[in-house]
């Protein structure tokens, strides 16, 4: 060292390095340690995400089980709509058939849901009905079967 | 000291300079800044890329699709939190914009206004976009929200801190504070599901097939084949949040 360096720089970068040195210790113990892993955050969140318990267990699940009502929904224009539209969260009970039952939605209302009459709702989309005129002391499923919608029952 | 201690420190700044500068870019051409600079980039080329697409022609507001996703995800029932919801958007003839979405959508929704007096109606339902330039995993402190591997924008819960950042920063203000977990809390596309080969519940229930998502990188899934065939725009496109739902036939009233 052929050149003068100041003492105060000396103290300086000394008491620099002792600082940096804690922080890097501190931070050592206090980040996680997936932090990193795949990007900016802690990487076993994504397993601990995952781990998330299912309730509706999938049109797949239902057909083990009904696969006769499979076929009748097949056949008529129900046959896109999937069993837990209607049925609602069916994992536990695709787990233990008997003890939880699904709803039965039996009510206009609940038929009303999709088909009732709106102006925003494109006819291609759906068929629509006007549910304050069509047969208002019936319910739906007195006359329409419920899987095979134009299979009537009368 | 005088002229000959000038010359020489110039020399040695000069040769100091010049280590640094090439030490700064040797270390930055052999790649191992990458252990330094936290980066979101995708690892592995053989992971999905998810997109959404919604089709709005198709889109009949029953509200299931709110609806189960409360169920599943543990979302309260009180109108103010939702991970997906449906608005109505009514275009009167005399030109003024009604925007409803009472709960949501989850109790399906009344016509308020008389037929003869509608230009257009519709229902858009929105969700999180899953950005893949998401402002709102920018501006989080500590690191809590991220763009997971598969594209698909997650939250950790026992990260965050609550600070409600995320929440002021999403444009698409599909992000809400969890009332019991104080927390931030969004859709996550279910990826609980996708990770058991299921499909996420909005998609699985809803009856007429308005929701889709798919792999963007396989050019044989079902989302990217509608992307090619129909006109698609974004939400906001001008924020460029690179946003990954897509929306067919999309009206310009929409917010």
């Amino acid at each position: 060292m052929n050149f003068f360096i100041p003492p105060q720089l000396k103290r300086l970068v000394l008491a620099f390095a002792i600082f940096i040195s804690a922080f890097l210790i501190i931070r050592h113990f206090l980040v996680p340690e997936t932090f990193g892993q795949y990007g900016f955050y802690r990487g076993a969140s994504l397993e601990e995400t995952a781990q998330t318990p299912v309730m509706y267990a999938g049109q797949e699940a239902c057909f083990t089980c009904h696969q006769d009502i499979e076929d009748l929904k097949q056949q008529d224009v129900h046959s896109e709509v999937r069993c837990e539209t209607c049925h609602g969260p069916g994992q536990k009970h695709s787990e233990n058939g008997d003890t939880t039952l699904l709803e039965n939605p039996v009510s206009r209302e609940s038929c009303g849901m999709c088909h009732s009459k709106n102006v925003a709702k494109k006819k291609e989309a759906i068929f629509q009905i006007n549910l304050k005129e069509h047969y208002i002391d019936k319910k739906c499923i007195d006359c329409h079967n419920h899987h095979q919608p134009w299979v009537m029952k009368e | 000291m005088g002229n000959e201690r000038v010359k020489s420190s110039r020399r040695k700044f000069l040769k100091s300079a010049a280590t640094i500068a090439g030490s700064a870019i040797g270390f930055n051409l052999l790649g191992s800044s990458r252990y330094l600079v936290f980066a979101a980039e995708p690892k592995e080329e053989a992971l999905p890329w998810y997109g959404i697409v919604i089709d709005i022609e198709k889109c009949i507001g029953c509200g299931k699709c709110a609806k189960s996703c409360k169920i599943e995800n543990d979302v309260p029932q009180e109108p103010f939190f939702f991970r997906t919801w449906v608005e109505q958007y009514t275009v009167e003839n005399n030109g003024s914009v009604d925007i409803i979405s009472p709960n949501g959508g989850i109790d399906g929704f009344e016509q308020q206004v008389p037929d003869e007096e509608v230009f257009k109606s519709f229902f858009v339902p929105k969700m999180c976009n899953h950005c893949s330039k998401s402002p709102c995993t920018q501006v989080c402190p500590v690191g809590a929200t991220f763009e997971s591997p598969e594209g698909i924008t997650l939250i950790d819960e026992k990260y965050c801190i609550g600070c409600r950042y995320c929440v002021q920063a999403c444009p698409y203000g599909c992000r809400f504070i969890h009332p019991v977990k104080k927390v931030a809390n969004k859709c996550t596309l279910c990826y609980h599901r996708l990770k058991k080969g299921l499909d996420p519940v909005c998609m699985e229930v809803c009856p007429t097939g308005a929701r889709m998502y798919g792999n963007l990188r396989d050019k044989d899934s079902k989302i990217v084949k509608f992307l090619k065939e129909h006109t698609t725009h974004v939400l906001r496109p001008n924020l460029n949040t690179g946003s990954k739902l897509y929306y067919n036939a999309l009206s310009m009233e929409v917010r």
